[in-house]
C-alpha cells in the first residue's frame, strides 16, 4: 500500500485540507534542508574558537551571537541539526526493523513465544526511559554511540508491541489463512501479506517517534552526558548556554528553538499522515 | 475481580524483579569490575581491594544478588560506598522535594486542563477549542528541559519574578513555594493540553447519554448537568491516565531539577551516575522504577474497576 503510486498526490491533497498538517510539512522540510546542506549556510566553522569576541550579542557577522569561546551559535546549531538527524535516523531504522522482527515472532509465532517476548517488552519498558538511559550511561561512560544503543533497546518494545498487535490481528484473517491453505510458507505470508498491511502505521509511528529521539539526544547531551565536545549538538548548545546564562542569553533561545521547531514539525506532520493514510489509528475523539 | 487484582500485581512485581536482575546483571558485567570503575585508573591495588572487599564484589554475582534481595526486604538498599551513608536514608532524604514537584506539577495542569477540556467539549470547533487541540500534540512533546530553560531565562534571571536556584529555605513555606512555581510548570505545561484532550474527548462522550438528556428534559440549569451530571463521569479516564502521568513525571523531573539546581531523586542519580557511584544508582534507578510500576499497576486497577470489559482481557 505505500508505494501505489497516488501516495505523494494523496499526502498532498491531505495535507492542502489540514494547515496544521502542512505546517508541520514546511518545518520539516526546512529543517531537513538546512541540516542536509549545513555544511553549505553555515558561515563559519562550528569549532573555530576566537577568543576576542565571546558571548556576543547577535550582530551582522554572528546571526546569532558568539558562544563562551566565541564559536558562531548559528553554525552550531546548523550542524547541530545533523547529530540529531544522524540519531534519528540510525536509532529509528534499528528499532523499527529489530521490533518488526520480534513482533511479528510475538504475533506470528507460538505462545510460549509470545509469552516470552511480551514479558522482556514490558520489563524494557518497566524502566522510565531516561533511568534507564542514565543507568546504561553510568555502565558504559557517556558517548554518542551509547546514546543511540539506548535509544534504540527503549524503542524496540514500542514498534514490537504495534506490529505484534498488527499481526496477531491479520493471522486470523480470511486472505491470510486463504494463502496457508495454498501451502504458502510463514515467511512468504509474513513478507508479502502482513509486511505490506502493517507498513503505513508503522512508518507514521516511527515519523512521530523522531521528535522524542532528538529531545532523548539532546536532553543527554544537554547533561553532558551524550556528544563529547566540541561537537555541537543542540543539547550540548543548552549545556554551554546554560553556564553562561547570565552572560548571554542567545545560546540557549538558539539552541531550544530548533528543538521546537523539530517537535512541532515532526508531531503536526505525523498527525496528519496518520489522518490521511491510516484513519482507523485515528483517536475518535477528532 | 481480585483474581484479576493479584494477576496483575504478581504480574508487575515479577517484572520488577526482573528489571532489578537485569540492572544487576549489567552492572556486574560491563568490562573492568564496578571497584576499578569507579576508582578510576590512578588506583592502587590495596584501595581497589578495599572497596571490593566493602562492596562485596569478592563474592559470586548470585550470592551478592541474593544479598542484595534480602537487604531490599529489609528496606536496605545498600551503602554508598565513598560516604558511608546509607542509600536508603540518601533516597528518602530526596524523595519528598521529587514528590512534590510532580504533585504540584500534575495538580496545577488539572487545574488548567480539566476546565480546558470541559470548555472545549461544550463549545465544540470554538477557536478556544482548536487552539487547545493544537497545544496539545504540541507541548506534549516539546522536551520539558527546554521550556525549564526558557522559563529560567525569562521568569528568573531577566524579569527576576522567581527565583532561580533552589528548593527554597527548610520551614520557609512562602519561600518553598515560590521556589516550586517554575519547575512545576516547566514539569506540567506539556500535559495541561494532553489533560484537556483526555476531558474534552469524554465529555464528548458523555454528553449523549440518555441520562443528560433526562436531566435536560427536567429543565436543569446547563451549568448543573455538565459539572454535576457530565463532568463526574467523564473525568473518570482522565483520573487513571493522571496515575500514569505520575509515574512518568517522577523521572521527567531530572531536568527541572537539574536545570533549577533543586534537590530531588533525579538530581541524586544525575550525580551519582557522574561519579559512578553504583549503589546509589541502583537505589535511585529502583525507586523511580518501581514508583513507575507501582502507578502503572494502581492506574490499571482503578481503570478495571471502572469498566469491567478490561478484566476479561488479560493479554491486550
Amino acid at each position: 500500500m505505500a508505494t501505489h503510486p497516488g501516495v505523494i498526490v494523496r499526502t498532498f491533497s491531505g495535507l492542502k485540507k489540514d494547515p496544521l498538517g502542512m505546517t508541520g510539512f514546511v518545518l520539516v522540510s526546512l529543517i531537513l534542508l538546512f541540516t542536509v546542506f549545513a555544511a553549505w549556510l553555515a558561515p563559519y566553522d562550528p569549532l573555530e574558537v576566537d577568543v576576542y569576541d565571546r558571548l556576543s550579542s547577535p550582530s551582522a557577522a554572528h546571526w546569532l551571537g558568539t558562544d563562551q569561546l566565541g564559536r558562531d551559535v548559528l553554525s552550531r546549531v546548523l550542524f547541530g541539526g545533523q547529530v540529531a538527524l544522524k540519531v534519528s535516523l540510525v536509532a529509528i531504522s534499528a528499532s523499527l526493523s529489530i521490533g518488526l522482527v520480534l513482533g511479528m515472532m510475538a504475533g506470528f509465532g507460538p505462545r510460549w513465544l509470545d509469552r516470552i517476548l511480551v514479558v522482556s517488552f514490558d520489563t524494557v519498558r518497566s524502566f522510565p526511559t531516561i533511568m534507564f538511559a542514565l543507568a546504561i550511561i553510568a555502565l558504559t561512560g557517556p558517548s554518542l554511540n551509547t546514546v543511540i544503543v539506548v535509544i534504540i533497546l527503549t524503542s524496540i518494545p514500542v514498534y514490537a508491541r504495534v506490529v505484534r498487535t498488527q499481526t496477531q490481528a491479520l493471522r486470523e484473517r480470511d486472505f491470510i489463512l486463504a494463502e496457508r491453505a495454498m501451502g504458502a510458507s510463514t515467511l512468504r505470508i509474513l513478507r508479502d501479506h502482513v509486511l505490506p498491511n502493517i507498513a503505513a502505521p508503522l512508518l507514521i509511528l516511527a515519523s512521530m517517534d523522531v521528535p522524542s529521539v532528538v529531545g532523548m539526544e539532546a536532553g543527554l547531551s544537554f547533561l553532558g552526558l551524550g556528544v563529547s565536545p566540541p561537537t555541537p549538538s543542540w543539547g550540548s548548545i543548552l549545556n554551554d548556554g546554560y553556564s553562561y546564562l547570565r552572560n548571554s542569553p542567545w545560546p540557549i533561545i538558539a539552541g531550544g528553538l530548533p528543538l521546537i521547531a523539530v517537535t512541532l514539525g515532526f508531531t503536526f506532520f505525523g498527525e496528519s499522515l496518520r489522518d490521511i493514510f491510516d484513519p482507523k489509528l485515528r483517536r475518535k475523539d477528532q | 475481580m481480585l483474581t484479576f487484582i493479584v494477576r496483575r500485581a504478581l504480574t508487575s512485581v515479577f517484572i520488577l524483579v526482573l528489571a532489578v536482575s537485569l540492572l544487576f546483571g549489567m552492572i556486574h558485567m560491563v568490562p573492568g569490575d564496578p571497584a576499578s570503575v569507579m576508582l578510576g585508573p590512578k588506583a592502587t591495588p590495596e584501595v581497589r581491594a578495599e572497596l571490593v572487599r566493602r562492596m562485596g564484589l569478592d563474592r559470586p554475582v548470585i550470592v551478592q544478588l541474593g544479598k542484595f534481595y534480602a537487604g531490599l526486604a529489609r528496606g536496605d538498599l545498600g551503602v554508598d560506598p565513598f560516604s558511608g551513608r546509607a542509600v536508603t536514608d540518601s533516597v528518602l532524604e530526596q524523595l519528598p522535594y521529587t514528590l512534590v514537584l510532580v504533585l504540584a506539577a500534575i495538580g496545577g495542569a488539572s487545574l488548567l486542563g480539566i476546565p480546558l477540556g470541559c470548555f472545549s467539549a461544550i463549545r465544540r470547533n470554538s477557536l478556544l477549542d482548536r487552539l487547545t487541540g493544537a497545544m496539545s500534540v504540541a507541548f506534549i512533546a516539546i522536551p520539558s528541559f527546554v521550556v525549564a530553560l526558557y522559563l529560567l531565562l525569562w521568569l528568573a534571571v531577566k524579569w527576576r519574578w522567581f527565583p532561580a536556584m533552589g528548593a527554597g529555605e527548610v520551614g520557609d513555606y512562602p519561600d518553598q513555594l515560590r521556589h516550586l512555581v517554575l519547575p512545576a510548570i516547566a514539569l506540567g505545561l506539556g500535559w495541561v493540553g494532553y489533560i484537556a484532550r483526555l476531558v474534552r474527548s469524554s465529555m464528548l462522550e458523555v454528553m449523549e447519554e440518555n441520562h443528560i438528556r433526562t436531566a435536560r428534559a427536567f429543565g436543569l440549569p446547563e451549568r448543573t448537568i455538565v459539572v454535576h451530571y457530565a463532568l463526574r463521569i467523564a473525568i473518570l479516564p482522565t483520573v487513571t491516565i493522571l496515575g500514569l502521568g505520575i509515574g512518568s513525571l517522577l523521572s521527567g523531573a531530572l531536568f527541572a531539577e537539574i536545570v533549577f539546581s533543586r534537590p530531588g531523586i533525579g538530581r541524586l542519580l544525575y550525580e551519582a551516575v557522574a561519579t559512578r557511584n553504583y549503589p546509589v544508582v541502583m537505589g535511585a534507578v529502583l525507586v523511580t522504577t518501581g514508583f513507575f510500576v507501582l502507578c502503572t499497576l494502581v492506574s490499571d486497577i482503578v481503570n478495571a474497576l471502572l469498566d469491567p470489559r478490561l478484566r476479561e482481557r488479560p493479554r491486550n
